[in-house]
């Protein structure tokens, strides 16, 4: 991409190829002997991981796409269905949404490396705001993508964003219908989220081919900030940098597989585990981590346009970011004050995204406003200040003379770096997920949490059992079918004994040859029955409290577990909050409400369901249930089993996926030592 | 990119029996996919409603202009919050009115806008009294 190519095949064929289309010769000269300056660091790889994470995600999306139905009735459902049925389609679903959070990460590093190492300086403005193009597309396509489940999240964040342009006066109003297509979010929505979700990611491509080859002509930026001036200043792209990405991309990996297969549901809001729901509101609403700072800068402005109109500069605002900073010194490597504020603006993003995933009340609405007033003040007022009264440290005259002052010590704080500032910033969603005013779940020790956990098989078959006694009367669990129970991974039984278990079950099915329903024994690819037809005779039978289908009730509940905690759960992979939840509210019960509660008529107290009035009387008595394997007969079994049970009915293909995740793990390691030890071999003689 | 027919179709006016709706009980029904809040008021909250000073609300609206009258204990409005689409929920709140669960915004009982960000008032939907116990929205 950088000029006329002198490369020439050997091979007949290929330069019979190559007279008539030099196409070896522009990948030799931009991607072969293209040389790339000799000082870049580790922060330099996250540009392959960015191309390397959208391939990733156009690969999946587009295997996903044949499995997934975009209409409002069927979306949730092929989703769940496509995890459950399709072969391994849990792991595509996970390498998906997991994919689009890491590519959020590494595109933030991305854009906070160039801002730190000025990279955006004449003559990269227009790589620059090519970049910033990007950011802009990735932003609308995670958007549409996070519709596509139809969860309650799903919902109500296309409601409350595509809600945000009838901000905008006159034309308001028709622009949300028009992104609508109806009157309200519904059905038209979903389907042309799907096509634009489909379409905007080869626009990126096609942006991110301007984008190289903008790099190509201005050449890339390095840490100190002086343009290559000489050939020992570059070494050439292949092996070196080719090599060196290598081993950041097999890095970048065990992070992304560390989500995939161990906290797939970490950076996810439980809410979203709920089918779609027009009339009812989640008690909070909160968008995808990758967009709480701009979230709190909107919340942060009390005038709804003035809100709009700073959230959407907060980004546009990048663009201006080359004559915002006139600055002659490149890198804040040699920009003491610069490098300080540079500091300080990224812990401001931080804490913003923290603030945008709590409740706006009190003292988080005046430190939104402080700190939505210290992002722009950095753009605003820093750095212009910064470009005139700032004296810089002296520049190296060559990239050759700094890499022989420079002491080695950038590697490790890399990784250091990406672990610290991931866990901290994709962490801050969790502490949205709602149950105030109720007590904390007490932790449980479940024989499926951790990185080998399995599920009891006894549990499984107990808890299948309470659940066919007892919850089955009200609750249905529609996305099982009896053939489930004979799985791998499952609750252990022969495929005759899940045969004989749904021959116990009447189905509905029909029409027969007179056009008349009628009733027959279940076969195992029959689902579980419902108790009720529709919502409303469920609602009308249970004093207007639908009983939830069971399904994925443990991944649809969760409860607060606020800083520090989120942290750490990040490193001991607790993934719990539902099976500890579901299991509490179980044994919450209690005949005596306490002092200052009120229970309205026909509702229960319970300690741990949030608002403490619960609609279910208390389900589970000491004895209820006969187990036959000696199991204590008591209501703190029972809950532990069927959480169990329930557990495995919102995750079939759970040990499959720890499993699958131990086998990659110990893959990526041995391929990332291999990667280092080459790339150091390479560059042996370069550094 | 316009709705097409078949929306528009179904969007077209809908009839509500209000007859078994009681005193200070609220329906919700849904009319193009929006849900419309239809309450019952009681003698406190429309005198509630009438004694705000008019001028010091955010969005200024009399109370007899948001109501037909004649059926002044009936309240209709679009139960989405002018901030930023949730659905409030009703007698919530400190103004025996809306109280919206996502941002905190607080209506009254003639869903006039009283506290928090939201700009303007419950909107109130196109409706006329067919008779006395029936309406018809749109």
């Amino acid at each position: 991409m950088s000029g006329p190519s002198d490369y020439q095949p050997s091979n007949p064929a290929l330069q019979w190829l190559e007279r008539r289309l030099p196409i070896l010769g522009l990948v030799h000269s931009s991607f072969v002997v293209y040389p790339t300056p000799r000082n870049l660091n580790y922060w330099w790889t996250f540009g392959a991981i960015l191309s390397f994470m959208l391939g990733m995600q156009i690969l999946t999306g587009v295997i996903l796409a044949m499995h997934y139905t975009p209409h409002a009735d069927l979306a949730f459902k092929s989703v769940e269905l496509l995890v459950r049925d399709v072969n391994y389609g849990w792991l595509l679903r996970n390498m998906h949404a997991c994919g689009a959070s890491m590519f959020f990460f590494a595109v933030y590093v991305h854009m906070l490396r160039g801002l730190y190492y000025g990279s955006y300086k004449e003559p990269r403005e227009v790589l620059w705001i090519l970049g910033v193009i990007i950011y802009l597309l990735m932003m609308a396509t995670g958007f549409m993508g996070y519709v596509l489940p139809w969860g309650q999240m799903s919902f109500w964040g296309a409601t409350v964003i595509t809600n945000l342009f009838s901000a905008i006066p006159y034309v308001g109003e028709s622009i949300v219908t028009l992104l609508w297509g109806g009157y309200s979010v519904g059905n038209p929505t979903l389907n042309r989220f799907f096509s634009l979700h489909y379409l905007l990611p080869f626009l990126i491509a096609g942006v991110v081919v301007l984008h190289v080859w903008a790099l190509h002509v201005a050449g890339q930026n390095n840490p100190d900030g002086v343009e290559p001036k000489t050939e020992k200043d570059t070494v050439p792209f292949t092996p070196h940098a080719t090599i060196k990405d290598g081993f950041g991309v097999a890095c970048f990996l065990l992070l992304y597989a560390w989500f995939i297969f161990y906290m797939p549901n970490y950076l996810g809001d439980a809410d979203n585990y709920i089918p779609a729901n027009p009339g009812v509101t989640p008690p909070h609403i909160v968008p995808e981590w990758y967009y709480l700072p701009f979230y709190a800068i909107l919340r942060s402005i009390p005038n709804k346009l003035a809100g709009v109109i700073g959230m959407f500069s907060a980004i546009i605002i990048l663009c201006f970011l080359p004559w915002l900073d006139a600055a002659k010194t490149k890198s804040s490597k040699y920009r003491p004050l610069a490098k300080q504020f540079f500091w300080i603006f990224v812990a401001v993003c931080i804490l913003l995204g923290y603030l945008g995933a709590q409740p706006p009340e009190g003292i988080y609405v005046i430190a939104g406003r402080v700190l939505t007033v210290c992002y722009f003040a950095y753009f605003l007022i820093v750095l212009p200040l910064l470009s005139r009264i700032e004296t810089p440290r002296p520049v190296p005259n060559s990239i050759s003379e700094a890499i022989l002052a420079k002491s080695g010590k950038a590697v490790a704080s890399v990784a250091v770096m990406l672990v610290a500032a991931g866990a901290l910033f994709l962490g801050s969603l969790q502490d949205a997920r709602a149950s105030e005013g109720s007590d904390t779940p007490p932790g449980n020790k479940w024989s499926f949490s951790g990185p080998f956990g399995k599920y009891d098989r006894g549990a499984l078959q107990r808890g299948l059992k309470v659940y066919k006694e007892v919850c089955s009367s009200c609750h249905g669990l529609s996305y099982i079918a009896f053939r489930n129970l004979a799985e791998a991974g499952g609750p252990g039984y022969s495929v005759a004994q899940a045969a004989a278990f749904a021959s116990d079950y009447k189905v509905k099915d029909g029409p027969n040859d007179a056009g008349d329903m009628f009733e027959r024994p279940g076969r195992p690819a029959d689902y579980f029955p419902s108790p009720f037809p529709n919502e409303q005779a469920a609602r009308a039978a249970n004093g207007g409290a639908a009983p939830p289908d069971l399904s994925l009730i443990t991944k649809a509940r969760s409860y607060k577990r606020g800083f520090p905690m989120f942290i750490v759960d990040f490193f001991s992979q607790y993934q719990e909050q539902g099976p500890d939840y579901v299991s509490a509210v179980l044994q919450g019960f209690e005949e005596k409400v306490p002092e200052g509660v009120t229970i309205p008529e026909g509702s229960y107290y319970n300690k741990y369901f949030p608002g403490h009035a619960i609609k279910m009387p208390k389900p589970l008595s000491d004895g209820q249930v006969t187990y036959d394997d000696g199991s204590p007969t008591t209501v703190a079994q029972y809950s532990k089993d069927v959480t169990t049970f329930l557990m495995w009915t919102a995750e079939p293909h759970m040990e499959a996926r720890k499993r699958l995740g131990f086998q990659v793990f110990i893959f990526l390691i041995i391929f990332a030592l291999l990667m280092y030890f080459t790339k150091k071999k390479v560059w042996a003689d370069s550094h | 990119m316009n709705p097409d027919a078949s929306t528009i179709a179904a969007g077209a006016p809908i009839e509500v029996d209000l007859s078994p709706v009681a005193e200070g009980q609220d329906i919700k029904v849904f009319w193009r996919g929006k849900p419309i809040y239809i309450s019952h008021r009681t003698k406190k909250q429309i005198d509630e409603a009438r004694a705000v000073n008019v001028a010091s609300l955010p969005d200024p609206q009399t109370d007899e202009a948001r109501v037909k009258s004649g059926h002044e204990q009936w309240l209709v409005v679009i139960g989405i919050c002018t901030h930023l689409g949730c659905i409030p929920i009703a007698h919530e709140g400190n103004y025996d009115g809306f109280f919206c669960p996502c941002h905190g915004s607080q209506y009254d009982s003639s869903g006039r806008i009283r506290q928090g960000p939201a700009p303007a008032n419950l909107p109130v939907p196109p409706y006329q009294f067919v008779s006395d116990t029936k309406i018809q929205i749109g």
